[in-house]
């Protein structure tokens, strides 16, 4: 089975992910430095917290280049998949830029943060996922592998392009449906 | 469709599952980890753990118990009760909490939402309110109180709630002292109040005593409604809670 490597830039607390691979059967380890990165076999950026802050935590630790330079398939999870963009609106801060695409507030909604379980709908079925967010991402349709709707609108929360993937939701909380897109991702 | 929330609170002290009509006649009801598994296995959309013990060992005692809920637990873990600082928060995060909820702590010092905000994130910080009715049912005032309902603050809840949003809570946790206990059902006007004062999801809390109450909380514009002896006594699994809601015409996750 697959080695998934963490990547630890100090946004808090992995312990969640980490059970949640190792429950569909992975192994787990922690890269807290960009040689952990290039060795890694896959890759999950996960993210709590805001874009500014983690962006410069990722620079402060070399981990920005060696995402950048790694071939390893990756998952980005909430904010890290905002990451992988060219630039979020909160901060105004520049991203990895590794997907074209912009990470807009969640404006239009009767409430924000979007919280709580909503529909995931896309190329592999559809589920149901628990959210925790007020940023999301604005990306050519290429690039979308599921969708969501926030009040009147449908926002990207699945994106994939070669060996990048994101999710906007947190699979590692949304019970079976998450277990299922962690599986589908070690699988892919 | 965002679904409603249906979600279960359990009193922990020191690391341990209680259960009791008042403080001196607590049980000891085993583990919340077990717990918090089962009621996620039949459907929480989220848990609560409501820390009722302010000793130093308990303290560790909790941050273990939500390690090992981090562990096992797929749904959201809200960890709230007696936390006064951002180390406090810092921990809890750490040891796998997805979320915080403050109370007191904030009403003495309001700059405390903001700073755990800016440290953490928004959608890691609920601020829980407790409501007592000023003038009785038809009045449209409710008092905010501190420390566990016990203490007057002067401050109009639902002008909090506008506060407290306003510098960055990412929910509110809205409890209605008048009704919490009775099972006659939530504050319906309470939290109409202040689910048309803010912008962030509300949480309805105090006064569930079956199905329908959960139901009509929800239809105030609630996200989520939270429920404790309903639950716990078995008399109203979660999927009958949300067959109801569904019932009603409310997007639930069955």
């Amino acid at each position: 089975m697959s080695t998934v490597t963490l990547i630890d830039y100090g946004a808090g607390n992995l312990r969640s992910l980490r059970a949640a691979f190792e429950r569909v059967g992975a192994a787990v380890e922690v890269a807290a430095g960009a040689d952990n990165v290039d060795a890694a076999e896959r890759l999950v950026l996960p993210g709590v917290g805001a874009a500014a802050p983690a962006m410069a935590a990722l620079r402060t630790r070399g981990l920005d280049a060696a995402i950048r330079r790694s071939q390893a398939p990756l998952l980005g999870v909430c904010l890290g998949m905002q990451l992988l963009f060219e630039r979020s609106a909160e901060g105004n801060v520049e991203c990895l830029g590794l997907l074209p695409g912009q990470v807009v507030a969640i404006d239009w909604a009767a409430r924000v943060p979007h919280m709580g379980w909503n529909d995931v709908a896309g190329e592999q079925g559809s589920a149901v996922c628990y959210f925790a967010h007020s940023f999301a991402v604005d990306c050519e349709p290429a690039l979308v592998a599921g969708r969501t709707p926030i009040d009147d609108r449908q926002v990207p929360t699945v994106v994939r392009r070669g060996r990048l993937s994101g999710v906007q939701f947190h699979p590692e909380k949304s019970a079976a449906d998450g277990r299922r897109m962690l599986e589908a991702w070690l699988a892919a | 469709m965002l679904r409603r929330r249906v979600i279960p609170c359990l009193d922990v002290r020191g690391g341990r599952l209680v259960k009791g009509i008042n403080f001196e006649s607590l049980r000891d009801c085993g583990d919340p980890v077990d717990a918090a598994g089962r009621y996620a296995a039949q459907g929480a959309d989220e848990i609560v753990w409501l820390n009722i013990s302010a000793g130093e060992e308990d303290w560790r005692a909790l941050l273990g118990a939500v390690e090992r809920a981090a562990e096992t637990v797929d749904v959201p873990l809200c960890v709230g009760g007696g936390i006064a600082d951002p180390e406090q928060a810092r921990q809890l995060l750490l040891a796998g909490a997805d979320k915080i909820s403050i109370n007191t702590a904030p009403l003495d010092r309001p700059a405390l939402i903001a700073e755990l905000a800016a440290r953490f994130g928004s959608q890691c910080v609920v601020v829980a309110i407790d409501a007592a009715r000023r003038n009785g049912y038809g009045d449209g005032s409710w008092e905010a109180h501190a420390s566990a309902g016990r203490r007057p603050t002067g401050r109009d809840a639902v002008e909090w709630a506008g506060e407290a949003a306003r510098l960055g809570a990412g929910e509110l946790l809205v409890t209605s002292i008048d009704s919490d206990g009775t099972g006659q059902g939530y504050d319906l006007e309470l939290l109409a109040a202040i689910c048309a004062a803010v912008r962030v999801p509300v949480i309805a809390s105090g006064g569930a005593g079956g199905p329908a109450d959960i139901a009509r909380a929800l239809q105030t514009g609630a996200s989520a409604a939270l429920a404790a002896s309903i639950f716990h006594d078995g008399v109203h699994p979660i999927d009958e809670v949300k067959r109801e809601v569904a019932a009603c015409g409310l997007p639930v996750r069955i």
